[in-house]
């Protein structure tokens, strides 16, 4: 059997007026792109917490797509803007604590731009794919730090 | 100084504008200070000030016990008055329930605490009676305000990671941060939030990762520096880089300084229609 290929998980975040209409048109207009992405739909950007994205990554996603409609464009006026506030200075946060700013791509994508959408999933399909599994956070345990040493060797009453 | 804060404090408490003083007392040892909720006049020499009370007394603006109280008076330095303009401006507190005996100051801590070292509020910004001499509040330039950041942020991307799951990995989950955080103040916190769970409650170093980050989040655009949870974490993560360098985005992004100018918005409440959007494809 062949070594088989890493195939990175995307996992994107859409608003439903704008972006997720955008990956509809590509479907319709029988555009191909890369079948790496998982798409959650939310009703806009504005209500991304930025704990999905950490949850995303706790669940095995190695990287992350957050798009919404382009600034002005909103379906509720501002919540593109909110959400923009809150990426810049979440984006840098994560920075700070050592993951790659190119794990969490941001993008502005209308219900016209199918194509768009079909370039920026091959795009950030490609980066994910060169930077490789984001080992470093699904390597976490979940059992706490190991117990070395006298603490961890049985007593002697037992 | 200590006596004009007693005489202040008695004052205050026989004429009946505030029930009850929140100041700092002596501690067990020469070196600690303890808080103190002086209620009754003749209480007030309980009260004392020197270079060890570095905690922020806002803190127990939340608390269901202090609140209980009555209308405090808070003994305040300038940092700490920072707090009480986040406070007002988060709708938290209304500005005559609180009465605030503002302290000038030259530095806490023994050596002198980090946020001290650049520090441009002296004098406190916002007060009703002033004790001590007024100083000038000398404005410090961006880059020394977060000189501290410098070698972490020169560290490449795994040496990051690497650094800070060693920290991260320490956590016992004891939320003593969140708890003295006098910003903290949801009566239900996130990580109480189980359905869905959405961080792990176990200290485990992946749950861990999500908790830390997750509150240095919540306080973007709001910490005021106090370093208060640093101080009470008792396995000694930094945790204040993670709210400096939350700050200096937030200064940088939006030229905003929490807890200086009572008049300007929320910093993660509002939005510029010309914010940053380099990074947005």
């Amino acid at each position: 059997m062949s070594e088989t290929k890493f195939e990175p998980k995307i996992i994107a975040f859409l608003c439903n007026w704008c972006t997720y209409a955008g990956a509809d048109l590509a479907g319709t207009g029988r555009k191909q792109y890369q079948a790496n992405v998982r798409i959650i739909k939310l009703p806009c950007t504005g209500g991304i917490d930025p704990l999905f994205l950490i949850k995303a990554f706790e669940r095995g996603a190695d990287g992350i797509l957050v798009s919404g409609c382009h600034p002005g464009d909103c379906h509720y006026n501002s919540g593109n803007y909110h959400a923009r506030r809150r990426w810049n200075v979440f984006r840098p946060l994560l920075e700070f604590c050592g993951i790659n700013p190119d794990r969490i791509q941001f993008s502005w994508i209308s219900a016209a731009e199918g194509g768009k959408w079909v370039e920026t999933i091959n795009s950030i399909v490609d980066t994910v794919r060169a930077l490789g599994p984001f080992e470093g956070y699904h390597k976490l345990n979940t059992i706490g730090p190991e117990i070395s040493g006298e603490a961890a060797a049985p007593s002697e009453t037992g | 100084m200590i006596e004009e804060l007693r005489k202040k404090a008695e004052e205050l408490l026989k004429n009946g504008t505030v029930k009850v003083v929140f100041g700092y007392g002596e501690g067990s040892t020469p070196e600690r200070t303890r808080p103190v909720f002086i209620t009754k006049p003749e209480d007030v020499n309980k009260l004392t000030w020197n270079k060890y009370c570095v905690y922020n007394l806002t803190t127990y603006l939340k608390r269901q016990e202090t609140r209980k109280l009555g209308k405090p008076a808070l003994i305040l330095k300038g940092c700490d008055a920072r707090t009480i303009i986040v406070l007002l401006k988060e709708c938290q507190i209304k500005r005559e329930d609180v009465y605030i005996i503002g302290v000038t100051c030259d530095g806490v801590g023994d050596p002198l605490a980090t946020k001290c070292e650049a520090c441009d509020v002296h004098t406190p910004l916002i007060y009703d009676d002033l004790v001590g001499e007024k100083r000038e509040n000398k404005e410090v330039p961006f880059e020394e305000r977060y000189a501290e950041l410098d070698e972490y942020e020169k560290l490449g991307e795994k040496e990051k990671w690497e650094f800070w799951q060693k920290q991260f990995e320490k956590c016992i989950k004891c939320y003593a941060c969140s708890n003295i955080c006098p910003l903290c103040f949801c009566d239900r916190c996130i990580v109480e939030k189980n359905q869905p769970q959405w961080i792990d409650p176990s200290a485990h170093p992946r749950g861990n990762l999500s908790w830390n980050v997750t509150r240095a989040y919540h306080l973007a655009g709001r910490c005021i520096n106090c370093e208060e949870c640093q101080r009470v974490c008792p396995v000694d993560i930094p945790l204040n880089l993670l709210n400096k360098k939350l700050a200096k985005e937030a200064e940088k992004s939006f030229n905003y300084r929490p807890g200086y100018n009572i008049d300007d918005e929320l910093a993660m409440s509002t939005y510029k229609e010309d914010d940053d959007q380099d990074f947005f494809k």
